[in-house]
């Protein structure tokens, strides 16, 4: 035992509130390493399909077809007006009985779609639909002149999106998507609803095994929660920066 | 089958109609314009010239009549947007560069991206055109930096880039102070000079009458007085143009 792991062992003697398990018992340990790399792996896959739902809504909404449009109305209306973890137990319990199932080690049949999987898409879906919004916001913010300009240069619609509208209106929306993914990261901890073994069901598993370790639980969840969105937070600030175009007013 | 030679009026506009919902807009315009000639439009505000000449580069659809842009119909569900694009450039009253490229990138890009044309070759073509349009030294700055004359100057190589044979603008200079008029005005009798076939939609009536080889007067919708620079500011017919200039002249 090194001299790290003797010092929480004492702390845990002399002050039964503070026991830091994690530090010292290699189960509870693993745990909450686990629990990290789920929670990271869930807020980076989340993050970048909420951003690709966004945008490929946004994308649809321009469109000339009322049917499209239509389709993206209901898809935002759907996903914002619902509560997360109500989505989270309607993809998990209701679609996932619907799916496939396939048999790895040919006894046991698991669906095709995990848990882990259906957290995915849910909360894809979720902080999707509060993007498309975003982006609209941004590309509305982009001149109609500008895109005239464009559209006189001989651009398509989808190049004019991307090559012009685009690195426009991603600047302007940065701030607000930067909240929208902040938030999507903290909502991840509501994949423990349907036994996603991130950080928050790692860290109840290790105080239910020692019911003495919940300040320290709750402590760490605040710490590595703070410390991602802390690096988010800052990353986008880094990029705002850099993005930031002389003598343009955004 | 394109059968256009240049004997043939390059710009044929005939009997457009043109409405937003309710509001007719161009009420039966009809002219043409031949190969290497500069003709301005003018007229009150509202009279439809810059709607007409942002039908010529189907920015704006028309409900009746017939544009055609070396003889290919514009007015045509089927136009190929881009072949037409390609041929008519636009430059607009405000500018309207993409504010996150600097200048030498403006003009590049639509050559490069819309027309796949080798980076190097369009590159330099940019850089001459930067010259041309007197603006050395500021090909990295971005339209931010630059003045509205600047902007107007590198709006006006950008079009010239995708080596179009007719240029639009759309009152280039509506919203530049006096001094810079000028320096964008310059740039575009060099291109006159050049024989570039020029519709400019203007109300600097002094350029007008120094470069235009045809003025139109438009008002509400249609045309109502043309005729060569000469004659036209000094014997117009229609009391609605005397009335027109005596408030300008």
């Amino acid at each position: 035992m090194t001299g790290f792991e003797q010092f929480f062992v004492e702390l845990a003697d002399t002050h039964p509130k503070w026991n830091f398990v994690y530090f010292y018992q290699e189960v509870e340990r693993s745990r909450i390493i686990t629990g990290i790399y789920y929670t990271i792996g869930l807020s980076i896959l989340t993050i970048f399909f909420s951003v690709i739902v966004g945008l490929v809504g946004a994308w649809m909404q321009g469109s000339k077809n009322k049917f499209t449009r239509m389709i993206v109305q209901g898809f935002i209306q759907f996903f914002r007006n619902t509560p997360p973890f109500v989505q989270l137990l309607f993809f998990y319990f209701a679609l996932g009985q619907f799916t496939p199932t396939h048999s790895p080690d040919g006894w046991l049949e698991v669906p095709i779609i995990s848990n882990f999987g259906w957290a995915v898409i849910s909360l894809s879906l979720f902080a999707g639909s509060y993007n498309v919004e975003i982006f609209r916001s941004g590309i509305e913010a982009v001149p109609v002149s500008t895109r005239e300009a464009a559209e006189s240069l001989g651009y398509n619609r989808f190049q004019s999106f991307t090559k012009i509208i685009l690195p426009l209106c991603f600047r302007i929306c940065l701030p607000s998507l930067n909240n929208n993914l902040i938030n999507l990261v903290k909502t991840t901890t509501q994949a423990f609803g349907i036994a996603v073994p991130e950080l928050l069901y790692q860290c109840i598993s290790v105080y239910n095994d020692y019911s003495t370790s919940m300040n320290a639980v709750m402590l760490l969840m605040f710490i590595v929660f703070f410390l991602i969105v802390g690096l988010i937070a800052w990353s986008s600030h880094a990029l705002e920066k850099n993005l930031k175009i002389p003598g343009y007013g955004v | 089958m394109n059968t256009w030679t240049e004997k043939e009026p390059i710009l044929s506009i005939k009997d457009v109609h043109k409405s937003f919902g309710e509001l007719e807009v161009l009420k039966g315009v009809t002219f043409d314009v031949m190969k290497g000639e500069v003709i301005c439009i003018i007229g009150p505000s509202g009279s439809g010239k810059s709607t007409l000449i942002r039908c010529v580069n189907a920015l704006n659809d028309i409900q009746s009549g017939s544009i055609k842009v070396e003889g290919v119909e514009v007015n045509d569900p089927k136009l190929d947007k881009l072949a037409l694009r390609r041929k008519v450039g636009m430059v607009f009253q405000q500018y309207n560069l993409f504010p996150h490229k600097t200048a030498i990138q403006n003009i590049m890009m639509a050559p490069i991206q819309v027309l796949n044309q080798d980076p190097k070759e369009v590159e330099e073509r940019a850089h001459s055109l930067i010259k041309k349009v007197r603006l050395e030294g500021k090909e990295n700055s971005f339209p931010g930096e630059l003045s509205g004359g600047q902007q107007q100057r590198i709006a006006i190589a950008r079009s010239l880039a995708m080596e179009p044979n007719i240029m639009l603008f759309d009152e280039i200079t509506a919203a530049l102070d006096p001094e810079t008029v000028k320096e964008v005005l310059v740039t575009i009798k060099d291109l006159a000079q050049d024989g570039m076939t020029c519709c400019l939609v203007t109300h600097e009536m002094g350029f007008a009458k120094e470069i235009a080889d045809h003025i139109y007067f438009t008002d509400r919708g249609i045309i109502v007085e043309h005729g060569p620079p000469k004659t036209f500011f000094t014997e117009a017919k229609d009391p609605r143009t005397k009335e027109f200039l005596s408030q300008i002249l």
